[in-house]
């Protein structure tokens, strides 16, 4: 007879399948459709961004790692997910060099500054975008208009700008294609500086009229339905943001028809979408209380509406989920969960004392007296 | 060399490497983010530094047996506040372009921490001459500091360097380098590039010890 084997260790004993590595994965599975439709989108130069970008995470995340200065693997994905995220929100002309110090930044600020993954206190990719809109302010507003003929053999000029060089003027060469200048602006510049208001159906798939938008909401909130529907995201977080905004967007749209667009407008131009179900669930950054999250989503959708209505920015999905990173561990400290077994309404009774003695715990003998609560005498007033 | 000179040279050097102002005792972040745009004015700010602090630190250093103790930081201030004067008006009379890009932290150099704590610190405590070459180290190792921030930000921010252009016409600027955001970037980048020389440098140190002490 074998002598039977105790092994004795701490908890967690049972561990469930999902690891840091399967969730990261699976985000990037469901990032690849919509990649895929950026390209289709946008041609040869969508895809060389995305490819150049996701390279420089990972290059900044190997030396990072390498130095042993940062937490996490290489192989975790998280940096390919910085990488993808990184390159979707910015225009897909923007020059492959200014990209690379987007990536580079990304990680490098966003992420082994702090230690590495699970530690940043900000999304990783909105730090590079940050940057990158604070180093570059022109070329990161300079879009082209989606689904042009060539896209796939001929690259927007602009992407194929030499390293600390000036891109190739945009406009000039949509001029060639018998295209206006405006054809470029995005739906919410459009908005803003000319007060044209695009339709909301349009916008949400982006297919039609040569929109300059980046990946359709629709296909957006399908891949994050997926993940929601895996747990490989909290369905909260979203759900506020989109409430909040739309609440906001309507109350003011209500005020104001003339002076402020419809709500649906808002939803699903720029990167509200992508924002709510990709950035601003980023696990690291965000609350992990339930109530912390409604309240961080709705922060994140209310400073949006706020940003992109009242300041000179036409955007500002970046600023506000960057706003709310920063204040959730603040929301997260203000929202713990009441302990089982306390309702909600009850206080804990203070300088109570329950004294622990056998008598006490087991009740099942006869002769046993569950003994009075005693409270020490209240402290005699000076 | 004798053992006096050898001494007087480290408290020379010690204010350019081993306690830099701005990179090891990261004293005087005032002007070092806000002046360090361009070389020319990193360079004019960190002249006009050293000339104060070595001519204040001098007179403070004469002036030290006679100070009471009372007064000392309001003797000081006097003191430093005259050569900012001087300091002042030449560059208004050299350069009013320089003196209107460095603006107020000319004036602001009296209240400079570093002057005023090398004062408290070294020259009242000692003769004149030891007083002012120390003094004449960190001047030298601050202007170094504002070089440092300097070159990066002109080169990255305009292009340029001392004014020459580096990239040709079709540079593009990295506005976010003229900004402040960029003066803390590039300060933190090497305020992370000597703290890691000088970790190596202990590491190198410990793994001799180590293999001396092996060794006997």
């Amino acid at each position: 007879m074998t002598t039977p084997l105790i092994e004795i260790r701490s908890a967690p004993h049972v561990q469930g399948p999902k690891s840091v590595e399967t969730i990261m994965r699976h985000v990037v599975y469901s990032l690849l459709p919509i990649c895929a439709f950026y390209v289709f989108q946008y041609g040869i130069s969508a895809l060389a961004s995305i490819a150049v970008v996701t390279a420089a995470c990972l290059l900044a995340e190997r030396f990072f790692v390498g130095t042993g200065t940062q937490a996490g693997r290489l192989s975790d994905y998280s940096a390919v997910i910085t990488g993808l995220l990184l390159a979707l929100t910015l225009p897909p002309g923007f020059p492959l060099w200014m990209g690379a110090v987007a990536g580079l930044v990304a990680i490098a600020l966003g992420k082994a500054l702090f230690g590495g993954i699970g530690f940043n206190v900000f999304n990783p990719a909105l730090v590079g975008r940050a940057f990158v809109q604070a180093a570059f302010p022109t070329a990161i507003a300079t879009y082209t208009p989606s689904f042009l003929a060539g896209r796939f053999t001929e690259f927007i000029p602009s992407s194929l700008a030499w390293p600390l060089m000036v891109p190739a003027d945009a406009a000039a060469w949509l001029k060639a294609k018998n295209l206006d200048a405006l054809a470029g602006a995005t739906p919410l510049a459009k908005w803003k500086f000319d007060g044209v208001v695009a339709n909301a159906i349009d916008l949400l798939t982006s297919i039609s009229g040569n929109m300059a938008v980046g990946p359709a909401p629709v296909l957006i909130l399908l891949c994050g339905a997926y993940l929601a529907l895996r747990r490989f995201m909290d369905w909260r977080i979203p759900l506020a943001i989109i409430g909040s905004a739309a609440l906001t967007a309507w109350l003011l749209y209500a005020f104001d028809a003339l002076r402020y667009p419809n709500p649906f407008f808002m939803l699903f131009s720029g990167g509200l979408i992508l924002g709510a179900v990709y950035m601003a669930t980023d696990m690291a950054t965000s609350p992990v209380t339930p109530k912390g999250m409604w309240v961080y989503g709705a922060l994140i959708g209310l400073l949006t509406v706020v940003i992109r209505y009242y300041s000179g920015l036409p955007e500002g999905v970046m600023y506000a989920i960057l706003i709310a990173n920063a204040a959730s561990p603040l929301i997260e400290k203000v929202t713990q969960p009441v302990p089982f077994g306390r309702g909600v309404l009850d206080r804990a009774r203070k300088r109570a004392t329950y004294p622990l003695n056998p008598g006490y715990i087991s009740r099942e003998e006869a002769s046993a007296v569950t003994p009075k609560k005693r409270f020490l005498p209240n402290k005699p007033k000076k | 060399m004798n053992p006096n000179a050898a001494r007087t040279w480290d408290e020379f050097m010690e204010g350019i490497w081993h306690q830099n102002p701005v990179f090891v005792m990261v004293l005087g972040m005032c002007p070092t983010l806000a002046v360090t745009v361009s070389v020319v004015n990193a360079l004019s700010m960190g002249l006009a530094t050293l000339f104060v602090l070595v001519c204040s630190c001098g007179l403070v250093s004469l002036m030290r047996n006679i100070t009471p103790k009372e007064v000392r930081i309001a003797v000081y201030i006097v003191i430093i506040a005259t050569f900012v004067t001087v300091v002042d008006y030449a560059i208004q009379a050299i350069s009013l372009k320089l003196y209107d890009a460095l603006g107020a932290f000319i004036q602001l150099i009296v209240v400079n921490c570093i002057i005023l704590g090398r004062a408290e610190a070294h020259a009242a405590k000692n003769p004149p001459l030891p007083a002012m070459i120390n003094a004449a180290g960190m001047g030298i190792g601050f202007t170094i500091g504002l070089l440092a921030l300097g070159v990066v930000r002109e080169v990255l921010g305009a292009g340029t360097l001392l004014g020459v252009p580096l990239f040709g016409a079709s540079f593009q600027p990295w506005v976010i380098m003229v900004l402040p955001p960029g003066g803390f970037f590039v300060l933190g980048a090497w305020l992370l590039f000597f703290s890691w020389l000088a970790r190596r440098k202990l590491r190198k140190q410990q793994a001799k010890l180590v293999e001396a002490t092996q060794n006997a």
